[in-house]
C-alpha cells in the first residue's frame, strides 16, 4: 500500500510536488489510474493523483473550445459537449476493457497518454486537439503553456511535450481542447474477404478519395470468420448517402461491399477504438505498432513467422493492435526486428509487470534523441521525482 | 523605426570576421558564400522591413552535410547563426546582425519522394510552400497549410513559425501536417525526429521543433502529410451592414454544427483596398465582408450553402454572392491573399497577428478602432474569423519617425488587448524580434523560464537565432539542473 496524495486544487498540487522535490521523494503520478499498467513499473512509495481537481472551467460552443481541471472524468467532458452537439475529435481509447481496470478515466490522463482513436487518421491526434495546459513541473512551479485559442504560436509549444509524456514532465492541473461538432450520422462501408495487403490498398484508396473517410480499419480472418475491412464516413445524412455510394463505386475492384449505419456502426467503431477484438485471452501480451500503412502488412507477416499473433489494423494500416504470447520478452525481439528499418515502432500496452520491467515498453531511441529527451526530462523535473523511469530508464 | 532593441554585436566576433569567412569558405563552394557588402544587403531584412542589419556573412548550403559542417564550425567558434528560408517573416525572425551569419536553406528545394498510398511526401526544407502542393496536384492532392506568402515562403520557415493560412480552420496548421523532420543540431549532429508513421515514440520533440523559430536546430528535410482535395470548393461572399452582425453570423454557423473550410473577414477599408487591387467583385457598399468557403460535391455544397445563407439572413446579411466559375474563385482568393501586398501599395503598414476568443470579436474590433484613432492612424482589418486570428494592418509613413513610433505603439496596444481578452500575441506569424518584448504580457517568468530551459537543451549558448522570442532581459544560461 502506498501513500496517496490527493490535492483539492492547483495550489495544493504545487505544494505536494514542492515538498516531494525538497525531499527528493519519487511520486507515481496519475488521474484515475485506469492506464497505470502502461509503462515500466514504478518504484514509488507515494502516489499523487489529480483526481481531486475536477470541473469544467470553460466551455464556449461557438468558439469550439472546452477547458477542464485535469481530474475531471472524461465522461463528464463528453456529456457536457454532447449537450451542445459537440465532441472531442480524436476519439480517446477507453483502455479499461483491455487492461481490466475500473474507475473513470480523467481528461488529464487522456492528455498525458496522447490517447487517440480511429479518427486520428483524418482529424488529428489528441496532441493536435490539445491547445492549452496548466501543469506543475518537478520543481513544484505552476507553468502555463498554450491557451484557449486554436491559433497560437506564442513561444515554444510545450503543450505538445506534455501530451504523451505520461506524467513524467509535469502534473497537469488544467487542460484545454478544441472540439468539433459531433457527426450527425455515421455510415460504414464494409468489404469482405480481403487479405491484409489488399485491405491496406483498399483503405488507401478510400483515404485517398475526396469523400473524407475518417476511419479505416481491417479485421483479418481469424478475428472474424471472413475478414472485414471498414471505411467510415461521418457527416450530414444526405451527404453520407451520396458519399457511401461513391465510395462503393470507387472500391468495386475490391469485391462487394455492405453498408452499416447508425448504432451498429457506432458500436463497431467503439470496438475498433478500444481494441476489444483482442482483449481476450486476458493473459496475452498486447502491442500497439505505429508504421506507415504501406509497410504494415509485410511487417505483420514477418512477425507472424516468428510468433503466434492475433491482430487488427486501424488508421488505414498505420496502427496495428497485436496480441501475442506474454512469455519471455512478450515478442519484443521478433516484433522490433520486423520493424527495424521500416520507420515503425512498437509500444507494449499490456503485459505482466515483470515483463514490463525487463522489456522496453516504449521504443528505444537513437542516442542523439535519447540525449535530448533526457535533457528535456531534467529541464522539467531535475530531481527525477515524477513517474521516474516510466517511459525509459531515466525518463 | 527604432523601437525594438538589438543587443550590442559581440566585438570579438566582429573583429574575427575575415577569419570566420575563411573558415566558412573551407566548408562550402565559393558561390554558396556571400560576403560582399552589396550582396549581403539582400539579406539585411525580411518581411519586417523597418529593421535592417547587415549579417557577418551569408551561407547557402546545398546539403544536410554542409549544414552540419557550418553549424559545427559556428558552435566551435562561438558564432551566432540565423537560419533563413525565403525571408518572408513578418516578425523579424530572419534578421541577423553584424556578429551573426545567416544560414539560408533556399537552395535545398527538391521533392525527395511522394507516397500517395500513405499520403505523405518528403521534401527538402527550402522548397516553397506552393511548390509542395504543385508537386502533388496532378493526383488531386495538396498540402494543407497555405500562408498568404505561399508563393515565396519555404517549408523550413513554415516549420519554424508553425505557419497557418486561410484554410486551417478545417485542416489545421503546420504542426498538424508535419510527420517528421531531419534536423541538424548546433553541434552538427544530424537527427531524424518523427518519420512517416502517424505518431513517434517518446517525447513529442517534433511538437516543440515546429514553431521554435529556428532556435533548436536547422531543419533540412521534412515528411509532410498530404491530403486528397475535396471534389469541389466554392467561396461565397457575404456582405454585412456591421462588423458585429458578421461576427455573430460566424458564431451561429459554428453553433449549427457547420465548420466551413475557411471563414475570412474583411472590414470596409480592407475591402476597398483589396477590390481596387484584385477586382474580385467584392461588394463596396457593406461594412464587413465574410468569405466563406465550403467543399464537397456540387449537391453537397448547395446543401451546405443553403444552410449558411439561411443563418446569414437571420443575421441581416446585405449581399450574398457565389462564385460561378474557377476564375471567380481565383479572383476572390487573390483579393484576400493579396491583402498585405495591396495595402503596401497605398501605405506603409505593420501587420499584427494576435488571436482572440471569437466571442470577443465585436468588443475587440471596437477597441482596436479606438486605439488606432487615438494615435491618429488608419487600420484595415483582414482576419481568419473562424479561429479569431486577427490581422489588423496599421498604416503609417515609414519616413516619419514620429508616426512610425505611433504605429508600433498602437500595434503593441492591440496585442496587449488580445492577451487581456484571453487570446495571444501571435497566431501564425511568430514572435521574432517584433513581439519579443511583449512576451511578459502573456507569460510570467516561471512560464518563460520553463521554455528557456527546454531551449537550452538544444543550445546552451544562445547561438541559434539569438535576440528573438525571449525578452533580452531576464535571460540566463542555466545552471546545472542535476539534483
Amino acid at each position: 500500500m502506498t501513500d496517496l496524495l490527493q490535492p483539492r486544487d492547483e495550489a495544493e498540487l504545487a505544494e505536494a510536488v514542492r515538498s516531494a522535490f525538497a525531499g527528493k521523494t519519487p511520486l507515481a503520478v496519475e488521474g484515475a489510474g485506469t492506464k497505470a499498467g502502461i509503462g515500466r513499473p514504478l518504484q514509488t512509495e507515494r502516489t499523487l493523483t489529480a483526481k481531486g481537481l475536477t470541473g469544467v472551467t470553460l466551455y464556449e460552443p461557438s468558439e469550439m473550445v472546452i477547458g477542464a481541471r485535469a481530474g475531471t472524468p472524461l465522461r463528464e467532458i463528453e456529456a457536457t459537449l454532447a449537450e451542445k452537439g459537440q465532441a472531442l475529435t480524436f476519439e480517446p481509447v477507453d483502455y479499461r476493457g483491455l487492461l481490466g481496470t475500473a474507475g473513470e478515466p480523467t481528461i488529464g490522463g487522456v492528455a498525458a497518454a496522447n490517447n487517440s482513436g480511429p479518427r486520428r487518421i483524418m482529424a488529428g491526434a489528441c496532441r493536435d486537439s490539445l491547445i492549452g495546459v496548466r501543469f506543475v513541473n518537478g520543481r513544484g512551479e505552476v507553468v502555463k503553456t498554450g491557451g484557449r485559442v486554436m491559433k497560437n504560436v506564442t513561444g515554444l509549444d510545450l503543450v505538445k511535450l506534455m501530451a504523451g509524456s505520461w506524467g513524467t514532465l509535469g502534473v497537469m492541473s488544467e487542460v484545454i481542447f478544441k472540439v468539433l461538432p459531433a457527426p450527425a450520422h455515421t455510415v460504414t462501408v464494409v468489404l469482405h474477404g480481403l487479405d491484409d495487403a489488399r485491405a491496406v490498398e483498399a483503405m488507401a484508396a478510400g483515404l485517398g478519395s475526396p469523400f473524407e473517410v475518417n476511419g479505416a480499419a481491417h479485421l483479418p480472418a481469424g478475428l472474424e470468420r471472413v475478414s472485414k475491412t471498414l471505411l467510415r464516413l461521418e457527416g450530414f445524412p444526405e451527404s453520407m448517402a451520396y458519399r457511401a455510394a461513391e465510395l462503393r463505386k470507387l472500391l468495386k475492384g475490391f469485391g462487394g461491399a455492405d453498408v452499416v449505419e447508425g448504432d451498429p456502426a457506432t458500436s463497431l467503431w467503439r470496438q475498433v477504438r478500444d481494441a476489444t477484438f483482442i482483449a481476450e485471452p486476458r493473459d496475452a501480451a498486447v502491442w500497439r505498432i505505429s508504421i506507415a500503412p504501406s509497410k504494415a502488412a509485410a511487417a505483420v507477416a514477418a512477425i507472424r513467422r516468428a510468433l503466434p499473433v492475433r491482430c487488427f489494423y486501424d488508421w488505414g494500416g498505420g496502427l496495428v493492435w497485436l496480441a501475442t504470447t506474454p512469455a519471455g520478452d512478450a515478442g519484443s525481439g521478433p516484433i522490433r526486428a520486423a520493424l527495424a528499418g521500416t520507420g515503425g515502432h512498437a509500444t507494449l500496452i499490456r503485459a505482466p509487470a515483470e515483463v514490463r520491467a525487463s522489456v522496453p515498453v516504449f521504443e528505444p531511441q537513437p542516442a542523439a534523441i535519447a540525449a535530448l529527451s533526457a535533457g528535456i526530462k531534467a529541464s522539467f523535473d531535475p530531481a527525477g521525482i515524477l513517474n521516474p523511469g516510466r517511459m525509459a530508464a531515466g525518463l | 523605426m527604432s523601437g525594438i532593441a538589438f543587443p550590442t554585436p559581440d566585438a570579438r566576433v566582429v573583429a574575427r570576421r575575415d577569419e570566420i569567412v575563411a573558415g566558412l569558405s573551407r566548408l562550402v563552394a565559393p558561390e554558396a558564400l556571400v560576403t560582399s557588402e552589396d550582396e549581403r544587403r539582400a539579406f539585411e531584412t525580411d518581411g519586417l522591413t523597418a529593421y535592417r542589419k547587415l549579417p557577418l556573412a551569408v551561407v547557402l548550403p546545398s546539403t544536410t552535410e554542409e549544414v552540419s559542417a557550418i553549424l559545427r564550425y559556428c558552435h566551435e567558434n562561438g558564432v551566432k547563426v540565423v537560419p533563413r528560408g525565403a525571408g518572408t517573416s513578418l516578425c523579424g525572425g530572419a534578421i541577423a546582425q553584424e556578429d551573426a551569419i545567416i544560414l539560408g536553406v533556399s537552395k535545398m528545394n527538391r521533392v525527395l519522394d511522394v507516397n500517395f498510398a500513405d499520403r505523405t511526401m518528403r521534401v527538402q526544407a527550402g522548397i516553397t510552400n506552393l511548390a509542395v502542393s504543385q508537386a502533388v496536384n496532378y493526383e488531386g492532392f495538396f498540402y494543407a497549410p497555405d500562408p498568404s506568402s505561399q508563393l515565396a515562403c519555404t517549408i523550413a520557415g513554415n516549420i519554424a513559425n508553425n505557419s497557418g493560412g486561410a484554410h486551417c480552420l478545417k485542416y489545421g496548421v503546420t504542426t498538424n501536417n508535419v510527420l517528421g523532420v531531419r534536423m541538424v543540431l548546433l553541434d552538427g549532429a544530424i537527427v531524424d525526429i518523427g518519420g512517416d508513421a502517424l505518431d513517434a515514440p517518446g517525447y513529442d520533440l517534433l511538437g516543440i521543433v515546429v514553431g521554435s523559430e529556428g532556435q533548436l536546430g536547422v531543419v533540412t528535410e521534412a515528411t509532410l502529410r498530404i491530403l486528397r482535395a475535396a471534389e469541389g470548393a466554392r467561396p461565397v461572399l457575404f456582405g454585412f451592414p456591421t462588423s458585429e452582425s458578421a461576427g455573430a453570423c460566424v458564431a451561429a454557423i459554428i453553433a449549427a454544427g457547420i465548420v466551413p473550410v475557411a471563414m475570412e473577414f474583411m472590414d470596409k477599408p480592407a475591402i476597398e483596398i483589396c477590390e481596387a487591387f484584385a477586382k474580385a467583385g467584392y461588394p463596396l457598399d457593406v461594412e464587413a465582408l465574410l468569405i466563406i468557403e465550403v467543399e464537397g460535391s456540387d449537391a453537397e455544397m448547395d446543401a451546405t450553402l443553403a444552410r449558411i445563407v439561411e443563418i446569414a439572413k437571420q443575421h441581416g446579411v446585405q449581399t450574398v454572392k457565389e462564385s460561378k466559375s474557377a476564375m471567380e474563385t481565383a479572383a476572390i482568393w487573390k483579393g484576400r491573399k493579396s491583402a498585405f501586398g495591396a495595402t503596401g501599395r497605398i501605405a506603409d503598414y505593420i501587420c499584427m497577428d494576435g488571436t482572440i476568443p471569437t466571442g470577443q470579436l465585436p468588443y475587440v474590433l471596437k477597441r482596436m478602432d479606438e486605439i488606432v484613432k487615438g494615435y491618429s492612424l488608419r487600420v484595415a482589418n483582414v482576419f481568419h474569423a473562424g479561429d479569431g486570428n486577427l490581422h489588423p494592418l496599421i498604416m503609417y509613413n515609414v519616413n516619419d519617425p514620429v508616426e512610425a513610433k505611433k504605429a508600433e505603439d498602437a500595434g503593441n496596444d492591440i496585442l496587449t488587448l488580445c492577451v487581456e481578452v484571453g487570446g495571444c500575441l501571435t497566431g501564425e506569424h511568430g514572435v521574432g524580434i517584433e513581439k519579443r518584448d511583449l512576451m511578459r504580457r502573456q507569460f510570467n517568468d516561471v512560464d518563460l523560464e520553463q521554455q528557456m530551459r527546454v531551449r537550452a537543451v538544444f543550445d546552451r549558448q544562445w547561438l541559434l537565432n539569438p535576440a528573438k522570442v525571449f525578452p533580452l532581459e531576464g535571460r540566463w544560461l542555466p545552471q546545472t539542473d542535476a539534483a
